[in-house]
């Protein structure tokens, strides 16, 4: 490789270098924006203020032509290892049929961001990934005008080749990249972009870049993965999370036919990292799974083992009949408003633990060798389990290499890393490469779970049918004024800032069962109790839903000085009004939400809007409840606001239909429940997900506003739910106040 | 105990406990990675194969009941990857995470094979016991009229292979 050139500029460093073979290696590094882009992308909606605005792509250029993209993001199944490259390819101007897309290993000093999450991959690359292609097309251009002594104005490009039109002279882009890696590569910040209108790879319908591994059988995912010598682990942890071995028959398991291993691992005390267990280790995975049978452990007594399902319900009730321990918002007078209002409305509303079941079991294959440690992850945040490996088995990070592959399915399962650090734990004291896979019970009992929740709300509503008083108190899990990890709430729930008199506060109990993100954390359950309780708002209010709703977001309240207590974190700022009306707007043409009168009894529409991961949802589900209680969603209508360009139509409506399927999946028949201390549910027979004759169709549509694009992945799941058991309502006049419908007796007559 | 089956028309022969499901013989004994563990207890259909012409699920199905059976797999499903339903999938953009769709793809051939032309309840029928975390059941029941309607055609119809890019195989 010959010397490379490097450019410093104030904001900028960006890496060109010729290739061995001849090409062009293409690496940036950002620094952060600067204070005022930050706050032109913060005015855009286009980034929150704590987003990490750092990135960094590579292209390759060879001269046959061929431009192979890094894809930095783990693929998780939201189609990031497709966009990404796209807004690349874009502005490279390439023809699509050039791009060959490889995936990118955890890099850090290549790469930022290099995580699957938070429906963040959109807004955080949409202009950095756009300008590291334009930046490697001005290098092209100035190549060509250099050999060709033009002025670079007078050089177009179309489709991975350079033109001067006066003299009728083309290079393609191959010919031409080694050459590119001389020129001085331009200021990734004032880099021209493509006008909206002129671009031809987003905005079409561009298919999977592994579809044909995928329809193939060739390998590609976690649980693929094969190294010479390479041995198969199980590993078995308490029932109850976080207990300790007390004593376990290793030596005798360590003797069974195919087994090379076995040993207790102590662990710690954190469920966020490596806890204790006893390490199986053998020939195949079959075999391990053998041996385990006779595996006899006994575990340790924890403090924990006492929880339960019911448990959490009585504590529930008892911290519902006294007076919150913390008032989150308090907006003018709730109880002044209650009392001089012409209806109060009143309900509790509950919802479960689940799980995210990802198809895929968790699963990564190490091997420890000479100090290094190399790691093959089906993980969202791979440098945080790089991390949690370093820190748990005190290793230097730079001593491990973390090799990214493609996830069967995320969630927000792979966010937590405690496959990670338990196959690089194994791999330690073991010597050989090892291939630790879960089972799908322990996949099941040993998950980070959507934690449940209890919400008691009280509303007024004036002689017009105006919401006048909305008090939420929510009752979760966490510690003094810590919630549990995903079990929180925000100062700007919806309808904060809608509502002249509102107050949301909460109680906590402690919880010894690890929870975590979920597809659309918070949202995915907020959405069922608040758009639930709403939909009861708007019939005493004597009013449809949609108007009703509508008639709030008119009615947005001037910002009161008060509303943060002081001290608390500034909050997001919420929704924006006019983007929510639009989309509510929108559904309600497209559902044909005005006819629904003409639906027979026992079927029913519902109709809710949610606002999460910067995206504005609206939705309507279309019901029928058969007289016997069963229940089959007939349809479901999208509308959607996530900016200003739909990226690749065919992954956002892949995005947009799977999160209303798995929100439909949810509300049917999911729960995780828990007693003595142990997740109770194994396996889909008891944990079912959607099934194909369950699926209505779901019809999308988009509404492109001047915002800046954002993801969908999350924020189209949460009003499905909230949608359904409003239609149920519809339907049969049952109010639905608790989740998974299978708990209910839903006939009638 | 040594089991002799065909997988994918090559004669293959594995020493294995004579409890081991078929799945982990094609997986980690004959190193064909395509058909996948999801639940173990044939809930799923993440593992399905066609053992004798049958979609069959694989994880429950022990080495000793395959003596002398003719499975085929993914890998075998077509010669090129162009199997109809194989063309259908990538043109309609099937996959999300792509985790189930070999189960769905083997279940859907063995559909096709008895019912060139299925209905909607035929899909249905064939189908519900194959589960996609990811819920691309619109597109997998949309596949399998189109990938009937490709069958059909006298030509392939938009039968081209894509260009689309793609990836060189996982490192491994």
């Amino acid at each position: 490789m010959s010397t490379p050139t490097l450019q410093v500029s104030r904001r900028l460093f960006l890496r060109a270098s010729a290739i061995a073979g001849g090409g062009l290696l293409l690496a940036s590094v950002f620094e952060p924006l600067d204070a005022v882009e930050a706050l032109v992308a913060r005015r855009d909606g286009a980034l929150p203020p704590a987003a990490d605005p750092r990135l960094s792509a590579y292209i390759l250029i060879t001269p046959d032509g061929v431009v192979t993209i890094m894809a930095k993001n783990p693929e998780i199944g939201q189609g990031v290892k497709t966009m990404l490259p796209m807004l690349i390819a874009e502005e490279l101007d390439v023809a699509w049929s050039q791009v060959r897309v490889e995936q990118a290993s955890l890099d850090t000093r290549n790469f930022q961001g290099q995580t699957a999450g938070g429906s963040t991959a959109t807004p955080n690359n949409w202009l950095p990934m756009r300008r590291v292609g334009a930046a490697a097309r001005a290098m092209l251009v100035g190549a060509a005008a250099k050999q060709w002594n033009v002025p670079v104005a007078e050089v177009t490009t179309e489709a991975g080749v350079v033109h001067h039109r006066a003299s009728q002279r083309t290079l393609t882009y191959g010919a031409l990249a080694t050459q590119a890696a001389t020129i001085a590569p331009p200021d990734l910040a004032s880099v021209p972009l493509k006008d909206p209108k002129d671009f031809r790879i987003i905005g079409q319908r561009v298919r999977g870049v592994d579809n044909q591994k995928i329809v193939t059988g060739q390998p590609l995912f976690g649980i693929d993965i094969v190294r010479p010598g390479m041995k198969y682990a199980t590993y078995v942890k308490s029932p109850v999370f976080g207990a300790k071995v007390a004593r376990a028959n290793v030596e005798v398991v360590a003797k069974l036919p195919g087994i090379t291993h076995a040993f207790v691992v102590e662990g710690g005390d954190n469920l966020n990292g490596l806890l204790g267990g006893v390490a199986i280790v053998g020939d195949s995975w079959w075999k391990v799974q053998t041996a385990r049978k006779q595996l006899q452990v006994e575990w340790a007594s924890h403090d924990t083992a006492s929880q339960s399902t019911a448990g959490f319900a009585e504590q529930a009730k008892a911290l519902f009949a006294a007076a919150p321990q913390r008032t989150l918002r308090s907006d003018g007078d709730v109880d002044a408003a209650l009392r001089s209002s012409s209806k109060t409305v009143e309900a509790e509303y509950s919802y479960p633990f689940i799980a995210h079941a990802p198809l895929e079991p968790q699963n990564c294959t190490a091997h420890f060798d000479a100090d290094k440690l190399e790691i093959w992850a089906p993980a969202q945040l791979p440098e945080s389990g790089r991390q949690l490996v370093a820190r748990t088995m005190g290793l230097e990070p730079d001593a491990i290499t973390v090799h990214i592959t493609r996830s069967g399915g995320g969630f927000g399962r792979r966010l937590y890393n405690d496959f990670m650090v338990e196959a690089a734990w194994i791999a330690r004291e073991t010597g050989v490469p090892v291939k630790l896979l879960w089972t799908r019970e322990e996949d099941t009992q040993h998950d980070f779970y959507r934690p449940g929740g209890f919400h008691k709300f009280r509303a007024g509503v004036d002689a017009n049918g105006m919401l006048t008083a909305f008090s939420n108190h929510f009752v979760s899990f966490g510690e003094g004024e810590r919630f549990a990890p995903s079990a929180d709430i925000g100062a700007t729930e919806f309808p904060s800032r809608f509502v002249p008199n509102l107050r949301i506060a909460s109680s906590v109990m402690p919880l010894g069962v690890p929870t975590g993100a979920l597809r659309a954390p918070r949202s995915n359950a907020l959405s069922f109790a608040f758009m639930g309780f709403l939909d009861e708002c708007a019939h005493a209010a004597g009013k449809d839903t949609v108007t009703f709703l509508r008639s709030m977001l008119d009615n947005q309240q001037p910002a009161p000085a008060s509303a943060v207590p002081s001290g608390a974190r500034q909050p997001a700022p919420g929704l924006d009004a006019k983007r929510m009306r639009d989309v509510l707007d929108l559904v309600a043409e497209k559902s044909e939400w005005a006819n629904r009168a003409s639906l027979p009894k026992g079927t029913g529409m519902g109709v809710a809007f949610y606002f999460s991961h910067r995206g504005y949802f609206a939705e309507v589900a279309k019901v029928t409840v058969a007289r016997s209680g069963d229940v089959k969603v007939d349809k479901v209508w999208v509308a959607g606001d996530v900016g200003s360009q739909i990226i690749n139509p065919s992954g956002a409506e892949q995005q947009a239909q799977g999160a209303a399927l798995d929100g439909i999946g949810q509300v049917l028949g999911q729960k995780i429940t828990f007693e003595g201390g142990r997740a109770v549910q194994s396996n889909f027979h008891d944990f079912p997900l959607l099934r194909l004759t369950q699926a209505p169709p779901v019809e999308c549509h988009w509404m492109l506003s001047d915002n800046s694009p954002t993801g969908v992945g999350e924020p189209a799941l949460p009003p499905v739910v909230p949608a359904i058991t409003n239609a149920i309502f519809a339907a049969t006049g049952k109010r639905v106040r608790s989740l998974p419908l299978s708990d209910h007796d839903l006939s009638w007559s | 105990m040594n089991i002799t089956l065909k997988v994918n028309g090559r004669s293959r022969t594995v020493d294995v406990p004579s409890d081991m499901p078929l799945l982990w013989v094609l997986r980690d004994e004959l190193e064909l990675k395509g058909t996948k563990f999801g639940c173990g207890v044939a809930q799923c259909g993440a593992c399905t194969v066609h053992v004798n012409g049958s979609p069959t699920r694989s994880c429950v199905l022990p080495a000793a009941a395959v003596q002398g059976a003719d499975v085929t797999t993914i890998e075998g499903l077509s010669p090129d990857g162009a199997h109809a339903l194989q063309r259908a999938w990538d043109e309609l953009d099937v996959p999300q995470c792509g985790y189930c769709q070999a189960g769905q793809l083997m279940s859907a051939a063995g559909l096709l094979a008895k019912t060139p032309k299925p209905t909607d309840a035929d899909i249905d029928a064939a189908m519900n016991g194959n589960l996609c975390r990811c819920a691309t059941y619109l597109r997998i029941r949309q596949g399998i009229h189109r990938a009937a309607e490709l069958m059909a055609a006298p030509t392939p119809a938009g039968g081209a292979r894509s260009s689309e890019p793609r990836e060189e195989s996982v490192q491994s």
